[in-house]
C-alpha cells in the first residue's frame, strides 16, 4: 500500500485563512459557551492557552455527526432536510438521545468492543467461528441493555465455562501467548489503558500470578473450549500477588484469584479503570484522547486536560459505571459540538479540542454507508476456518462478528487486524489504493450506476434541481449552496450530457469529496 | 472480494488430518540426521544484485511428489500414475512426467526438496513459510513481500506508481501479509483476471466509463469539493489530493498501461498459457521490468483431498506452461540476474495416496516435507538442495527451514536481517527471523548462492 500522510491529527498551515463564505454549510455564528461542565473545563484551558475554539457547527453537520458518530449511520433524506427546520430549542439534545436508544448504537459500539477484544475466528489467536458468533452477540447483547461498565468487565475477567455458551470466557482465548503475563498485559491494556511492558518486570511478574490459574480444556464437541480454574498450576509458596498499585496480598487458596483481581479493579477508588474507560470514549468521540494515545496512560504521558478527565472519572463512577451516560455528556456538550473548521493555527489547539477533528470514515462504515446510498449489499463468506461462515446478505458490514473474514475492501480501508487490542490498529489514512478504488473501481462504480438506491432518486422526468437536491440530501446530508446548484445544473445541462448519466456523475463526485470521507 | 475458491471439503476433514497424520509424521529431527550436509566454506558474501522477487504461491499445498521431488520407486501407491520422471537438461535432475516444459529449463532453477515446518493448517502453515517464523509469542510478523517491498519500496528508491507490492489477482485472505506493520505495508491486489477480454485492474482499469467522461467527473469533483476548500491546507486534505493526483496519474497517464496485457504479441501470450495462471506470469514479467519489487501470484486449486490425480492434469500443465516461460522470458531478458522467482505453498501432501471414499485418490496435509523451485536474482540454477526418503515421507539430508530460505532472499536482496522493522509498540523486532526452536535445520541455503 501506498500511503501519502500520516493522517493523524489535522493541522493547518499559518498561511491559510478561510474565507467565510467557504464556512458557511458548516458552521454557525455561536461561539462555545460553558453550557456544561465538559465545556467550562474545555474553555476555561483554551482561555489559558490563548486559543480561539471553533464556532458551532450548523445543524447540517450535527445530524450527519450524530448519525454518524452515535449509530454509525447516516440520517435519510427525510432527517437531513427536516433537522435544520425544526423550531425545538432542545433539537439536538432530543436527537442524541434517540440516537442513543436506538439498535444501531449497539450494533456499532460493538465493533469498537470487538476491536478492542479481538474477536475474530482465527489467526494468530484460533477463535473459531462458533465462538466468535456467540462472543459477538454476547458483547452487542451488553452494550444493548447498557450493562454497567464494572458488570462487563468482571463477567470478562472471572468467568468459567464453553467458548458456546459462556461467551465471556473467549476473552481468555483470545490472547495468543495464553501464559499469565500475556493475559496480565492484555487485561492491562484494555481495563487500564496502559502498557505493563513498560512497568517493571517484578510487578507484571506478581500481577501475573493473578491468572496463573486459568485453564484451559477442549470437550467432545468440535471446536469447543472451556475455560477454566486449574487450582493446580499454581504451588501455595508463589501465591503471594501485587496489584498494579504495588500493593501485595496472599491469595486464599479456596477463592479464584481472577476474582480478587476483579474486585480490585473494578473498586470505585481505583484510579485506573474508570479514567482508561472514559479517556478511550472522548478519544472515540473526539478522535484524540485526554490521554492521548489512549492505550498508553502513564506517569510521563500526562492528560492535557487533567481536571476534564477526573471530572469524567467521577462522572462515570457516580453513576455507577454508566458508559451511555459518558456518551451523553460528551454528546451534549457544546465542545463536540464545535465546527471542525479551525479559527486557531496554535499547534496545541488540536491537543485541547478546539475544534471537531475530521477523520475518515472507518473501513466499515464507509462501505455500510455506500451501500446504504446505492441501495446495494456486500456478500461475505468463508470457507476457513470450518465451520464455513455465511453472513446474510441484508447483515450491515459493521455487524460482522468476525474480524478477520476476508474483505479487500475493509483491509484495503484500515480494518484493525484485532491482533493487538491497540487503538492504532484501526488506521484511517488514506491511500492512493483507496483513492483509485472508490474513484474507478468496477465495485464502487457499479453500485452507483446499477444499484436501486441512486437511481430511485434520479428518474427520467424530475427536475434536475429536485434531483440535486435530493442527491445532496443522500450523501452530504445537506442541501446544495446556490453555487454547488449551478454547477450541478450546468453540469445537467442537456447540451453537456444526458440527465441520468449528469446526476450519477453528481452523486459520484459527492461519494468522493472529502465531505464524505470524513467525519466532520 | 478475496474469497477462497477451493476448500469445500467435508466438513471435519481437516481435522481429520490433523489428527490422524500426526503420529506418522515424525515431524522433529534427531541433530546427527539433520547435519547430513555441511555448509559451503567461507567466502565473502556476493554482491546482492535482486531487485524484485515474484512469489508464485500454490494456495492448498501442491505435492511435492508430483510436482517437484518424484518418488517413481515407490509405485501407484504413492505416485498414482507419475511414474516416470521427466529427465532435465542438467544431469541427473528429474521433475514430475507432467512438467516437460520446465525439465528443459532446470539449469535455470534450482529445487529444494527438503522444506519442512511440521505444521498441518493451512493458515498457521502459509503463516510459517512466509514469515519464517512460527509463531506463539504473541506477534504477528509480516510476510516477505510486506518487509521486502517496505524496504526495497518507497524508502529504497523505487518511486513508481504502481505500488512496490502487487498480488494479483486477490488477497490471500485471513492469513494478514502485513502483520504488524499494519496496512502501510500490505499489498495492492489487482483483482480482475489476466486472462479476461480485458484486465480489469479495480481502480486503474477504467471499465464503461469513456475518458473524456473520467475528465469530466475528475472536473465536477474538484469544483463541488467544498469541505476541501474550506479547509484549504489542512495536511489530511493535502494528503487526500496527493493521492487523488497519484491515482489520476495511474488511470490517464502511462503508468497503468502495465497491465494492459494487449500491448503483448499474441505469441507471447500463448506462450504463457491463456489461463488465469498463465496471463499472471505474464503481468508480473512487466511489473517488474517496470521495477516492482515483490509480486505475488496467489495460485489457488492445491488443496486437493479428493481426486488429486485428476486436478493435477489440469493444475501441472499450467504451471509447466506458465513458469517455464516466465523463466525463459526473464532470462531472455537480462531480468532473470535480478528477479528472484519463488515457487512454494504452505505444505506438501501425503505421499500415501487416500484411494478410500470420500477421497477417491486423494492427498491430505503433510507438514513434514514440502518442496520448492527457486530461481533467479543470485540463485544458482540446476541444483537439487536436501532429499527424502524413498516415498518422500520425511526428509532424510540438508533439512530447510523457512526461515533459512528468508534469510537468503535477505542476503540476495540486501536486507540487513537485524534492520529494525516499525513495530506499532516500539518494540524493535528484527526483520529477518529467528532459527526454529523445535526443528533442526542446516541453515541458510548459502549452497545455491
Amino acid at each position: 500500500m501506498f500511503i501519502a500522510t500520516n493522517g493523524g491529527q489535522s493541522r493547518i498551515k499559518p498561511s491559510v485563512v478561510t474565507d467565510e463564505a467557504l464556512r458557511k454549510p458548516y458552521e454557525t455564528e455561536e461561539r462555545i459557551t460553558s453550557k456544561t461542565q465538559i465545556d467550562f473545563l474545555v474553555l476555561k484551558k483554551l482561555r489559558q492557552l490563548g486559543i480561539e475554539p471553533s464556532r458551532i457547527c450548523s445543524d447540517e453537520v450535527f445530524v450527519r455527526r450524530a448519525y454518524l458518530d452515535v449509530t454509525g449511520t447516516l440520517p435519510t433524506i427525510v432527517e437531513s432536510r427536516e433537522f435544520p427546520e425544526e423550531r425545538s430549542p432542545n433539537k439536538r439534545r432530543e436527537l442524541i438521545e434517540n440516537l442513543l436508544e436506538s439498535e444501531a448504537f449497539s450494533n456499532y459500539w460493538s465493533l469498537h468492543f470487538c476491536d478492542l477484544l479481538r474477536v475474530k475466528a482465527e489467526y494468530p489467536v484460533d477463535l473459531w467461528p462458533n465462538a466468535t458468533q456467540a462472543y459477538e452477540r454476547w458483547i452487542r447483547t451488553a452494550i444493548r441493555a447498557n450493562m454497567p461498565y464494572d458488570q462487563f468487565a468482571r463477567q470478562l475477567l472471572t468467568s468459567s465455562g464453553s467458548n458456546f455458551r459462556t461467551p465471556q470466557v473467549n476473552f481468555y482465548r483470545a490472547i495468543p501467548g495464553r501464559n499469565p503475563i500475556d493475559i496480565a498485559k492484555t487485561v492491562a491494556l484494555i481495563f487500564m489503558g496502559t502498557r505493563a511492558e513498560k512497568w517493571p518486570s517484578a510487578l507484571l511478574q506478581r500481577m501475573s500470578t493473578f491468572f496463573s490459574q486459568v485453564g484451559y480444556k477442549s470437550t467432545m464437541e468440535w471446536k469447543e473450549e472451556i475455560v477454566l480454574r486449574d487450582p493446580t498450576k499454581l504451588a501455595p509458596r508463589d501465591q503471594t500477588c501485587l496489584f498494579p498499585d504495588g500493593k501485595a496480598i496472599t491469595l486464599p487458596p479456596e477463592q479464584d484469584p481472577r476474582t480478587i483481581f476483579a474486585d480490585w479493579l473494578v473498586s470505585p477508588h481505583n484510579p485506573w479503570f474508570a479514567r482508561a474507560a472514559v479517556n478511550r470514549i472522548w478519544y472515540w468521540l473526539l478522535g484524540r484522547g485526554i490521554v492521548n494515545e489512549p492505550d498508553d496512560i502513564r506517569p510521563d504521558n500526562p492528560a492535557s486536560n487533567p481536571e476534564l478527565l477526573s471530572y469524567l472519572e467521577r462522572e462515570f463512577v457516580s453513576s455507577r459505571f454508566d458508559l451511555k451516560h459518558i456518551f451523553r455528556l460528551i454528546l451534549q456538550s457544546t465542545t463536540y459540538q464545535l465546527a471542525s473548521i479551525p479559527r486557531s493555527i496554535d499547534p496545541k489547539a488540536a491537543a485541547n479540542f478546539a475544534s471537531y477533528p475530521i477523520r475518515r470514515l472507518e473501513a466499515e462504515v464507509l462501505l455500510d454507508a455506500i451501500n446504504d446510498i446505492t441501495g446495494t449489499n456486500e456478500v461475505y463468506v468463508s470457507y476457513t476456518p470450518e465451520p464455513y461462515t455465511w453472513v446474510p446478505t441484508d447483515q450491515r458490514t459493521v455487524q460482522l462478528a468476525d474480524g478477520s473474514i476476508t474483505s479487500a475492501f475493509l483491509e484495503m480501508f484500515g480494518r484493525p487486524s484485532r491482533d493487538s487490542s491497540l487503538s492504532i490498529e484501526r488506521t484511517n489514512e488514506v491511500s492512493t489504493d483507496q483513492r483509485l478504488h472508490l474513484l474507478n473501481s468496477s465495485h464502487i462504480n457499479g453500485k452507483i450506476l446499477y444499484g436501486p438506491g441512486l437511481n430511485a432518486l434520479t428518474p427520467s422526468g424530475k427536475k434536475p434541481e429536485n434531483i440535486i437536491t435530493d442527491i445532496y440530501l443522500r450523501i452530504l446530508s445537506r442541501t446544495p449552496t446556490e453555487d454547488e446548484m449551478k454547477i450541478g445544473l450546468e453540469y445537467s445541462s442537456p447540451k453537456n450530457s444526458d440527465p441520468k448519466s449528469a446526476a450519477m456523475d453528481i452523486a459520484w463526485a459527492l461519494i468522493n469529496s472529502a465531505e464524505f470521507l470524513y467525519r466532520h | 472480494m478475496g474469497r477462497r475458491r477451493d476448500d469445500r471439503g467435508q466438513l471435519t476433514r481437516r481435522e481429520l488430518v490433523k489428527y490422524g497424520a500426526y503420529g506418522a509424521a515424525g515431524m522433529l529431527f534427531c541433530a546427527d540426521e539433520a547435519s547430513a550436509q555441511t555448509a559451503a566454506p567461507a567466502q565473502a558474501p556476493p554482491k546482492p544484485k535482486a531487485k524484485s522477487v515474484i512469489q508464485i504461491w500454490m494456495w492448498g499445498g501442491p505435492c511435492h511428489i508430483d510436482t517437484f521431488d518424484p518418488k517413481p520407486k515407490s509405485g501407484a501407491a504413492y505416485s498414482g500414475p507419475y511414474v516416470t520422471p521427466a529427465s532435465t537438461n542438467v544431469d541427473g535432475m528429474q521433475v514430475c512426467q507432467m512438467l516437460p516444459l520446465l525439465a528443459k529449463q532446470a539449469d535455470k532453477y534450482s529445487l529444494i526438496r527438503s522444506m519442512t515446518h511440521g505444521d498441518y493448517g493451512h493458515e498457521t502453515a502459509a503463516y510459517v513459510v512466509q514469515t519464517g517464523h512460527t509463531g506463539g509469542d504473541g506477534q504477528v510478523y509480516p510476510g516477505l513481500g510486506s518487509i521486502v517491498s517496505l524496504i526495497k519500496g518507497y524508502n529504497g528508491g523505487y518511486k513508481g506508481l504502481i505500488p512496490p507490492y502487487v498480488v494479483l489477482t486477490q488477497l490471500q485472505g485471513r492469513f494478514s501479509e502485513s502483520g504488524f506493520l499494519g496496512n502501510r505495508a500490505s499489498p495492492f491486489a489487482t483483482g480482475g483476471d489476466p486472462n479476461g477480454g480485458r484486465f480489469v485492474v479495480e481502480g486503474i482499469t477504467t471499465d464503461g466509463i469513456t475518458e473524456l467522461r473520467q475528465r469530466n467527473r475528475r472536473d465536477l469533483l474538484q469544483r463541488l469539493n467544498s469541505l476541501e476548500h474550506a479547509m484549504k491546507g489542512d495536511s489530511a486534505m493535502l494528503a487526500l489530493g496527493k493521492c487523488e493526483t497519484n491515482s489520476y496519474d495511474l488511470m490517464l497517464g502511462d503508468a497503468g498501461k502495465v497491465f494492459d496485457l494487449s500491448q503483448e504479441k499474441d505469441a507471447v501470450r500463448e506462450g504463457y498459457g491463456r489461463n488465469t495462471f498463465g496471463q499472471s506470469c505474464l503481468a508480473a514479467r512487466r511489473l517488474v521490468e517496470q521495477g516492482v519489487p515483490y509480486v505475488t501470484i496467489n495460485y489457488p486449486g492445491w488443496d486437493t483431498h479428493k481426486e488429486h490425480f485428476q486436478a493435477m492434469q489440469n493444475l501441472l500443465p499450467q504451471l509447466d506452461k506458465g513458469l517455464s516461460t516466465l523463466l525463459i522470458e526473464l532470462s531472455e531478458r537480462g531480468l532473470l540476474d535480478t528477479t528472484i522467482v519463488w515457487c512454494s505453498g504452505e505444505f506438501g501432501r501425503t505421499p500415501l495416496v487416500a484411494m478410500e471414499e470420500p477421497w477417491n485418490g486423494g492427498r491430505h496435509h503433510w507438514g513434514p516435507v514440502f518442496a520448492n523451485l527457486i530461481a533467479g536474482g543470485g540463485f544458482k540454477g540446476g541444483h537439487v538442495l536436501g532429499a527424502t526418503g524413498p516415498r518422500g515421507e520425511e526428509v532424510t539430508d540438508r533439512p530447510v527451514h523457512p526461515s533459512d530460505l528468508i534469510h537468503s532472499v535477505f542476503t540476495l536482496m540486501g536486507i540487513d536481517p537485524d534492520a529494525t522493522l516499525p513495530h506499532p509498540q516500539g518494540l524493535s523486532l528484527p526483520a529477518a527471523p529467528p532459527r526454529p526452536k523445535n526443528i533442526q535445520t542446516a541453515g541458510p541455503i548459502v549452497e545455491l548462492i
